[in-house]
């Protein structure tokens, strides 16, 4: 399984780094998920996968893109397994944004959760990962195994929509069909877990 | 920062010289409201203090192989 037996250095580099974007990872499950219990589930599960595959992280590279792949594989996984539902906590304290300059309605945090989650998946991971991640269409596609142009389309979508529920205020309830909105991302799954995907650090 | 960049270069590729303006101004109009709500709705899990069951997680870590 391992290829080249780390060093105590580089594991303790490994661990730092690791210890490092575990906030991220969890801001990353929370918007994927919806749920924060389920989403701290996932990062941990993400943790020991990284730490068990930690001798093909490249030092140098990007940790938390190296992570964010095994946390949205282990998504995937889960979703397959039907573990998550699309679903989002309901009773989560809801929280007003601070308004930004110029505009009159703050956007309470609770809407903008509950917008996200009705994004079809695979959109709102997209925008997730550049939105509110700070990561660059190239960067987020090679998290996703998909060409540029994809992260590209799938991010514009899912911003045209947000900004159409929110600005008009017409949230609906729930994800439509869970179901058919995973496709999608499952087909691409499959893509990338036959070696298609160019980024695939438990391949 | 970084989503700032990314707003930059998604404008200037959407379209050609002349649009670019346009869609710069487009985007800043239509998008600070909730575009700023989604960086925060991020970085407010990233400032959460850390659950105990990750730091223990972390601190047995070593000991896996």
């Amino acid at each position: 399984m391992s290829e080249t037996e780390r060093t105590a250095s580089e594991k303790a580099d490994f661990k730092r780094e690791l210890t490092e974007v575990v906030p991220h990872l969890r801001a990353f499950a929370r918007g994927l998920c919806g749920r924060p219990d389920m989403a701290d589930d996932l990062v941990q599960e993400t943790m020991l996968k990284a730490w068990a595959a930690q001798d093909r992280f490249q030092p140098g590279t990007s940790m938390r893109a190296w992570t964010f792949v095994i946390l949205r594989n282990a998504y995937l996984t889960d979703m397959r397994r039907n573990r998550f539902r699309g679903d989002f906590d309901e009773n989560v304290a809801e929280r007003i944004l601070t308004a930004p300059a110029g505009q009159e309605e703050p956007i309470h945090l609770s809407d903008m959760r509950r917008a996200l989650l009705t994004l079809p998946p695979e959109r709102r991971e997209a925008l997730l990962l550049v939105g509110a991640g700070g990561f660059s269409y190239e960067e987020a596609a090679n998290i996703c195994g998909c060409a540029v142009g994809t992260i590209k389309s799938r991010v514009g979508r899912a911003r045209a929509a947000l900004s159409a529920m929110l600005e008009d205020g017409t949230i609906p309830k729930r994800t439509a069909d869970d179901e058919s909105a995973h496709r999608a991302l499952l087909e691409e799954l499959d893509e990338v877990a036959a070696g298609n995907g160019v980024s695939l650090p438990t391949r | 920062m970084t989503a700032d960049k990314n707003d930059t270069k998604d404008s200037a590729s959407q379209g050609g010289e002349k649009d670019r303006n346009t869609v710069n101004r487009q985007k800043k109009d239509a998008q600070p409201g909730w575009a700023n709500g989604l960086r925060q709705l991020y970085d407010s899990v990233v400032e959460e203090e850390l659950p105990d069951s990750f730091k223990d997680l972390l601190s047995k870590l070593d000991g896996k192989n």
